[in-house]
């Protein structure tokens, strides 16, 4: 287990040097940069746009550029935004719980709908329910994510009027951040209105980042039971006399989970650049429009540090995904 | 009345090329206490009709039956609740399989006093006793330290050795083992034997054995059934059997044993068992039979009683001749 772990951790190091490079080089490629953005409309001079272009040491040639910043990354400075001033660290751990919270409420509607369509699914093969719910889940991965946001906006904030069309709160609410969370700061600041108007802000864009990796997670779920199903251990529980809930739920489902971590793990990546269109389109104040925003404005320190966090985060995540792998499946758990 | 009762058995898979008939018209009686072999081929519906009488068939598969009954109960009327309650507790089964037939994910344990809690249920610390005693019973040493083992920790020997722990676990009167031994070591293979021969003794029940091998029939078994091509052609003692066979079917089965075989060359049966496309239409062994004659490939031939025997055949064999045959010249071994 231990050189397991010392072999994932390995990987991970010329992925995170990739990562940076991508990053620095991209931003770059946009057309424009930062001092521009920054005059605006009015414009600025040729002179003074060389001038602070040297300040901020964006005349030094590229490869300098690059090592400097990746020196930096590495003493775990990521630079202050340009347009902020803040240290991008700080800018980005105020606004990650906000996409953490919209992300697990994401994740957790994915699963709860999507692992029990698989299993129905496969349970009831080639029967209506079966096929349903695969249309279902290939219309869901087919659909962009922006246009399935205005129709339920559409739908649920307009016609219906049920949920609100953006932001994480009624403006009305103010409690002390503790840890980020809307809905477990209202609840620590016993305001169950508060509560209520955070998942009501929350539910459609869940609804909306969850829907395509809820669809990967039926799909897999149905063909990983499939196999197992058919599996000689299935066959056992059923000679033993249990119930067939017990025989799906528990024997089959239980050896179904071992790819289906996988992918689910997977869906984080998928989750994070999905929250990028999603917090944009909902007004959510989280890192994905952050990233937006800073792309926007060339705000190079910002968008540097923003993607190379999200990626840390995802690298992180999907390390975690794989130690679960072996609490899932005993065969590696126990392998030396 | 048998313990199991079996009257013209019919499964039917739907298959793409249209209905495959696996088992067809078996007739079986099983007795409290005895060891009946059932012997044949790959694909003669062995495991398919026993799979039948424990209710592990998928559901698309058509059973039909005029009469299949356990202990008096019969199994095709029963509630799905109800039969649930009989199967792995009154009637259970063991596999081929046993590296796979264990669910990889659950310890030795679990997997052991899942089937007795359900039946009987018990404290926690009761069932684990339990499981204990039966992992000692079934010969597997240090059986306190194995409740907590995966089974990909275990060898097929011990697998099995632990599947058998789970099928006798609530005393069931018929086990069903359906060849137990064949993914086994040869040296192993006998201590299974062995093993199920003894729990049979011990605790009276009924042993059906479905093998391939006629050598471990001879050795276990007090009747035998010979399957060929979903059909039961002969139905016998074993030690009768063993000395004449009714069937040339089984005669020939017979003649392909090592240890009775006289010449250089090992004698086989020619060709393979009939699929879904070419079944004759008389007798379904005809195209192998050295006897076959213009009347067997018209009619089907009954199962009948010819002598101690039932054999399904237009001439069955005494000590050697084919009767009634009408070119009994030609010898039969």
């Amino acid at each position: 287990m231990f050189r397991f772990l010392l072999a994932r951790l390995g990987i991970l190091v010329p992925t995170f040097v990739g990562v940076t490079f991508v990053a620095f080089v991209l931003i770059r490629l946009v057309p424009g940069d930062p001092i521009e953005m920054l005059a605006g409309e009015r414009g600025i001079g040729a002179e003074r746009h060389a001038e602070l272009m040297a300040q901020y040491g964006f005349d030094r040639p590229l490869w300098y550029q690059y090592g400097s910043f990746l020196v930096n990354v590495l003493q775990g400075d990521l630079g202050q935004s340009l347009v902020t001033r803040r240290p991008v660290l700080a800018e980005f751990l105020a606004l990650f719980p906000a996409t953490v919270e919209l992300s697990l409420l994401a994740m957790l509607f994915a699963v709860l709908v999507g692992l029990p369509a698989g299993v129905l699914a496969a349970v009831r093969r080639g029967t209506f329910l079966d096929h349903a719910v695969m249309g279902a889940s290939l219309t869901g991965y087919s659909m962009p994510i922006f246009w399935w946001a205005l129709l339920l906006i559409i739908l649920f904030s307009g016609m219906l009027q049920w949920t609100p069309v953006s932001g994480r709160i009624d403006l009305l609410y103010f409690f002390e951040p503790v840890t980020g969370f809307m809905l477990i700061d209202s609840l620590l600041a016993d305001e169950p209105g508060a509560f209520a108007s955070a998942l009501r802000h929350l539910v459609l864009p869940a609804v909306v980042l969850g829907t395509i990796p809820m669809a990967v997670i039926a799909r897999q779920t149905r063909s990983a039971m499939l196999e197992v199903l058919g599996e000689d251990y299935v066959r056992t529980a059923r000679a033993k006399g249990l119930a067939p809930r017990r025989v799906v739920g528990l024997h089959a489902l239980r050896n179904a989970l071992i790819p289906v971590v996988t992918v689910i793990g997977l869906q984080v990546g998928l989750l994070f650049s999905g929250a990028i269109l999603t917090e944009t389109i909902f007004a959510w104040p989280g890192v994905g429009k952050w990233l937006i925003d800073s792309i926007a404005r060339r705000d190079y320190p910002s968008v540097q540090g923003g993607i190379v966090l999200i990626a840390g985060v995802v690298m992180l995540v999907n390390l975690l995904v794989d130690l679960l792998y072996g609490l899932v499946n005993p065969r590696i758990r126990h392998a030396r | 009345m048998a313990l199991l009762e079996i009257r013209g058995l019919t499964v039917e898979f739907r298959t793409t090329l249209g209905p495959l008939r696996a088992v067809d018209g078996l007739d079986l009686d099983v007795e409290k206490g005895e060891i009946v072999g059932i012997v044949g081929e790959s694909g003669s519906g062995k495991s398919v009709a026993m799979l039948a009488v424990m209710g592990l068939l998928p559901r698309t598969t058509t059973i039909t039956a005029e009469r299949l009954a356990f202990d008096g109960a019969d199994l095709l009327s029963l509630s799905t609740r109800r039969r649930r309650a009989l199967t792995g507790k009154a009637m259970a089964m063991i596999f081929q399989e046993p590296m796979t037939s264990l669910n990889p994910c659950f310890t030795v344990g679990f997997q052991i006093v899942e089937g007795l809690r359900q039946h009987e249920g018990g404290s926690r610390r009761a069932l684990r006793a339990r499981a204990v005693e039966l992992l000692e019973k079934v010969g597997i040493p240090a059986p306190e330290e194995r409740l907590g083992a995966f089974p990909h920790q275990l060898s097929g020997g011990m697998s099995q050795r632990v599947m058998i722990a789970m099928a006798i676990a609530c005393n069931p009167q018929l086990l069903i083992a359906d060849e137990p031994t064949t993914a086994l070591d040869v040296t192993i293979q006998a201590q299974i034997l062995d093993l199920l021969v003894e729990l049979q003794r011990e605790r009276g029940m009924a042993l059906v054995l479905i093998t391939h091998d006629m050598g471990v029939v001879a050795e276990t078994a007090h009747r035998v059934s010979v399957q060929y091509a979903g059909q039961q052609v002969e139905l016998r003692e074993v030690k009768a059997l063993f000395a004449d066979p009714r069937h040339p079917y089984t005669a020939a089965l017979l003649e392909a044993l090592p240890e009775r075989s006289s010449g250089r060359l090992l004698p086989t049966i020619k060709g393979v068992v009939p699929g879904l496309r070419d079944r004759p239409p008389g007798c379904l062994f005809e195209p192998r039979c050295r006897l076959a004659t213009a009347h067997c490939r018209a009619v089907p031939p009954p199962l009948a009683p010819a002598g101690d025997a039932l054999a399904r055949c237009h001439y069955p064999l005494f000590e050697g001749l084919p009767q009634n045959h009408p070119g009994t010249a030609e010898r039969a071994s």
